[in-house]
Parts: structure tokens; C-alpha cells; sequence
């Protein structure tokens, strides 16, 4: 009898878990998983999805140069912007830090913060919410010919500026800043926060055995960070595909050719029901984003428990 | 010292004012009459070619521009209303579905945990572009396509927010949650009245972010609703720009003020939810 309880205790503490997951995991699997599943299997089949075609849609996909070119142009873009992110909002936020004082003052949720830290805080994470939509407006304040970065280009350099910045080569550069505006103030809150995870003992410690400032940041700084480094690197990374919101919303479906990006060109293939190469550029794009996910490893249940 | 901190505050305040000078000019422009608009903004508005005359504060302010869009443009209110019925309804059903798998991530083991939230993090990081032919597929047999549901139902399945989620449960100790079991707390009623209120920053973060993500989202609403009466304010507001230059600006600042409201409101849940649970690390 006792035995058998303990049994049942035990199947109902494995099926735990399960149970807890059973809604998520259904949902998942028929919006997320299935469709990946099927997209899969199309990637190796003609267009009406009867026959094995092996490894034609790949070819067909690497051969296009529309391809090529979005590719090119996002990995561009992500080598761009990714580093220049992160390195901005973390030097921010160590410069932030650099006193003790004005840290505690950003970091800390006491009663009686001063009140334009708080508005500070506020500002920081305001642009993240800001519907590109309605910002668009604004961009071209600044960068239509008739612009306001025309007029202070102009002012300062004596000659007149025309340029049609959103719709020029210099599109790339454009929609570059239109992302660190959005998204600099919140990793800088987030890197603050991973700051503020440090023991102060150990800067301590460091200061008595002679560290110069460089060396905290390398030897205590920097390391204690990874775990925030991983975290914002991903959520980077998520965000960094939205940026097609601003580069449609900026310059419509066909832009300059240097913002011409993967989405971009889904939306076109999309448009003329090309499914074997969507479906195989896909699988491909799933392989590249497979190697951030295993490095960021941010997989619970490291610490063994 | 002192030197130190005024560099400081200069930094942090040209960090302000590059946040601040944009929406400055937006809540402007809402509040010009419309002869102001044309005579400041003909270029940005697409209307003409003319010098642009950017101004912080409108020299003839006036509510005609929200009046008209408020109470004259009954299609701003339509989208409006549909923004509302699509991201309301996946947030709570987020809420539902994420938080429970969240705390099973964060609080059980079990076989080839790992594996599976390997799956959800890759899931995650995918663009949408990358499941959007089978996505639509599904949502065709199911036959969703073109109402508010094709958007509603993968959202809620989204796996960013489990993601947030489950650090913020993992951030509560262990002993806290053992206690409870050992005072005889069933496992639902651990996960609700442990869980819940004490890994509460994660999950307004989590359901915060998707709330301003599909109140911005273009990519989705592009997809799967053809029917323009039923697409949400971020897509349609291009159209009303065209169509009524002169709301143009009352329209993007409306638009941005019910995501930016939750956003100021929450502020310390932003920060704590997603942060928090990273220092542990």
C-alpha cells in the first residue's frame, strides 16, 4: 500500500513539469514546430510538393542574386551594428558607473532618488517603445533634401547639401543610427544592472593590490559581465531583424539597393508564392542562427541543479 | 571630483536631449493648425518640395489637427480598436500558456530539459521570415487567415516571453520554493502564490516587451490580413498620412503614446525582470 503511494508520489512529481509545460508545448508545436517541420520538407520538393528534388532549391537559392545581395547585406548589417551596440551602450553605462556615487544613484530603487535620474531612466528606455511608424515622420525631418541635417551640414560646411539620405547609399548608415536610437538606452539599463552584480569587495581588493583602472575592467570588470554580455547579445539579435519595420516604413518595399535586406526579399518572394525558395533559404537561415544560440548558451540547469 | 561630474551630466544630458529632440518635434507638429504644417513640413509629408522650418514648439497652436483626427476620422479609430483586439488578447493568453512552462524550465528537471529549451531560445532568435510560408499554411487550414485571430494565435506561442520568464523564476531560491512544498503546497499552488508574485518583474517585462512588439509589428498584419479594415495602427498609419497630411503628426503621436504610457509606467519591472535574474548568473 505504502509502496504504491510512493509510486504514484513519484509519477506525479516526474509528470509535474509535463503538465506545467503540456499548454505551451502543444501551441508551440503547431505554430512554431509543425510549420518548421513542413518547411523543411517542402525545401527538398518541386513546387507542387510531390517530388524529391535533393538539393535544387538550394542551388537555385544561392545562385540568386537578389539573394546574394540581401544576405550580404544583412550579415553587413549585423556585423555593424551588433559590436557598435553593445560596445556603445556598455561604455555608457561604465562610464555611468565610473563614480561610486552617481552608480548607486542609477542603479539603486531607493525612496528619494533624485528626480532627474529617474527622468533619466525614463528617457533611456522610451525609444524602445516608440512605434516606428511613428517615428517615421520625424526621420524625414532630418533627412529628406530639404532636411534638417542638410541645413546644419550646410551651415557648417559652407556649401550646399542636397542629399536624399534615406533613399541614397547612404541609406545603410541611416538605418544603422535609426537602431541604436531605438535600442542603446535599454541595453545601457541592462548592463548597469549586471554592473551593479559585482561585489564592491572585489574592486576593493583589486584597488589594495595596485590594480590601475584598466586592469579592474580587464581582470574584474569584463569577466563578471558575461553573463550579461550573453543575454543582451541575444535579445540584440532578436531585435536586430525588426529593424525591416524602419528600413519599410523609411524607404517602402524597394529601397536602396544597400538596405535591401533578407526580409526584403521574402516579402517579394512571398508575393510571387516562390515557397521552394523561401522554404530553403530558410532552413539555411535556421543553420546560421543554430551557432549564437549554442555559443550565448543560455541554457538553465548549468549549475548542475 | 567635480570636474568628474559635470562631464557627467553633460554626457547624460546630450543622451537626453538625443531621445528627447525627436519626440519634442512629433508632440509639435500634433498641436500646429494645418497652414503651419504645410508651411513647416511640406517635404517630410511628402507634399512638395520645401525648406524644412523644424520647430520645438508650434508658433500657432491649435486642436484642429487632434480634433479632426479624434472625432473626424472614424478609420483612425478602427485601426485604433484593432491594435487593441490583437495585443490585448495575446498578452493575456501569453500570460496563460508562457508562465506555467516558464516555471517548469526554471523549477523542475526533468529529461532533455536542456534540449528543449535549446529548441525555444532557437525558436526565439528566428526571424519570422523564416516560418512564415508554413505559418500561413497552418493559419489557411485552420482557416484563420485575414481575421484578428491569424495574428492572436502564434503570438501567444511566441517563445521570447517563456525566455524572460524563466530567468526571472530562476532568480527565486530554491529553499523559498522547497519550504513551501514542505508546508504541504501542492505544485500548482507553489507556482501560484510563490512563483507568481515573487518572479512578477519577469513576467510584466515579458508580456511588456510583446505588448509594444505586436503593437509595432508590420511583417505579420502584412502577411496574413488582406483586408485593410482589419489592420492594426502601426500599418495603417502611413496610409492616413497620405490621405490626411494634415492629422499626420496627431496620428504618430496618439499612436505611440499607449505603448510608451506602459513603458514609463513599468519602468522598474523593465529593468529588474530582464537584469535582475542576469546578474545571478
Amino acid at each position: 500500500m505504502s509502496q504504491r503511494q510512493n509510486k504514484l508520489a513519484r509519477f506525479r512529481r516526474a509528470a509535474a513539469p509535463w503538465l506545467f509545460l503540456a499548454p505551451s508545448l502543444a501551441g508551440v508545436g503547431v505554430f512554431m514546430g509543425f510549420p518548421f517541420l513542413d518547411a523543411f520538407r517542402r525545401s527538398f520538393q518541386d513546387a507542387m510538393g510531390t517530388r524529391f528534388v535533393g538539393v535544387n532549391n538550394y542551388q537555385a537559392v544561392l545562385g540568386n542574386l537578389a539573394f546574394r545581395l540581401a544576405a550580404m547585406n544583412t550579415a553587413r548589417f549585423l556585423a555593424v551594428c551588433l559590436p557598435l551596440l553593445l560596445t556603445l551602450s556598455l561604455a555608457l553605462a561604465i562610464f555611468l558607473g565610473w563614480r561610486a556615487e552617481a552608480f548607486e544613484k542609477m542603479v539603486s530603487h531607493k525612496e528619494g532618488d533624485r528626480g532627474n535620474i529617474r527622468l533619466m531612466r525614463t528617457t533611456m528606455v522610451l525609444p524602445m517603445a516608440i512605434p516606428g511608424a511613428s517615428m517615421v515622420l520625424i526621420w524625414k525631418i532630418f533627412l529628406c533634401p530639404e532636411g534638417v541635417l542638410n541645413q546644419m551640414l550646410s551651415g557648417v560646411t559652407g556649401r550646399v547639401w542636397d542629399t536624399d539620405w534615406a533613399f541614397s547609399r547612404h541609406a545603410f548608415p541611416v538605418l544603422v543610427v535609426t537602431y541604436l536610437w531605438k535600442h542603446t538606452g535599454y541595453d545601457m539599463i541592462l548592463w548597469l544592472a549586471g554592473l551593479s552584480g559585482i561585489p564592491g569587495e572585489m574592486y576593493e581588493a583589486a584597488r589594495i593590490d595596485g590594480a590601475g583602472t584598466f586592469q579592474e575592467l580587464r581582470y574584474i570588470t569584463f569577466p563578471q559581465l558575461k553573463g550579461t554580455f550573453g543575454l543582451v547579445g541575444i535579445l540584440s539579435l532578436v531585435n536586430s531583424f525588426r529593424v525591416y519595420r524602419e528600413a519599410y516604413l523609411l524607404a517602402g518595399a524597394y529601397p536602396d539597393s544597400s538596405i535591401y535586406l533578407i526580409p526584403h526579399l521574402f516579402a517579394h518572394w512571398f508575393l510571387n508564392l516562390d515557397v521552394q525558395k523561401m522554404t530553403a533559404a530558410a532552413v539555411m537561415m535556421t543553420a546560421v542562427f543554430l551557432m549564437p544560440v549554442l555559443a550565448a548558451k543560455l541554457i538553465p540547469g548549468r549549475s548542475g541543479r | 571630483m567635480r570636474k568628474k561630474r559635470r562631464l557627467t551630466g553633460a554626457v547624460l544630458f546630450g543622451a537626453c536631449l538625443l531621445v528627447w529632440l525627436p519626440l519634442i518635434l512629433m508632440t509639435a507638429g500634433a498641436w500646429m493648425p494645418e497652414d503651419e504644417l504645410y508651411w513647416r513640413y511640406l517635404s517630410p509629408l511628402g507634399l512638395g518640395r520645401d525648406t524644412v522650418r523644424a520647430a520645438l514648439i508650434p508658433s500657432y497652436p491649435s486642436w484642429e489637427a487632434m480634433k479632426e483626427l479624434l472625432i473626424g476620422s472614424p478609420g483612425f479609430f478602427v485601426m485604433f480598436w484593432n491594435s487593441c483586439i490583437q495585443v490585448i488578447p495575446m498578452a493575456a493568453g501569453q500570460f496563460l500558456v508562457a508562465a506555467p512552462a516558464a516555471w517548469a524550465f526554471a523549477k523542475f528537471r526533468f529529461p532533455a530539459k536542456k534540449q528543449l529549451f535549446g529548441i525555444y531560445v532557437l525558436l526565439m532568435v528566428l526571424p519570422f521570415q523564416v516560418t512564415q510560408v508554413s505559418n500561413y499554411l497552418v493559419l489557411d487550414r485552420l482557416g484563420i487567415l485575414n481575421t484578428h485571430l491569424s495574428l492572436i494565435l502564434p503570438g501567444i506561442w511566441s517563445t521570447l516571453p517563456v525566455f524572460i520568464m524563466t530567468r526571472s523564476f530562476e532568480a527565486i531560491p530554491d529553499p523559498l520554493v522547497e519550504a513551501a512544498y514542505l508546508d504541504g503546497a501542492g505544485q500548482w499552488y507553489t507556482f501560484v502564490h510563490v512563483g507568481l508574485p515573487l518572479g512578477y518583474p519577469g513576467i510584466a517585462t515579458a508580456l511588456m516587451f510583446s505588448f509594444v512588439d505586436s503593437w509595432n509589428a508590420l511583417e505579420q498584419p502584412l502577411t496574413y490580413l488582406k483586408d485593410k479594415n482589419l489592420w492594426p495602427i502601426a500599418l495603417y498609419l502611413p496610409d492616413i498620412a497620405r490621405d490626411k497630411a494634415s492629422v499626420a503628426f496627431a496620428a504618430a503621436l496618439v499612436t505611440c503614446l499607449l505603448p510608451a504610457l506602459v513603458y514609463v509606467n513599468c519602468q522598474e519591472e523593465l529593468e529588474q525582470g530582464v537584469a535582475a535574474s542576469g546578474v545571478k548568473q
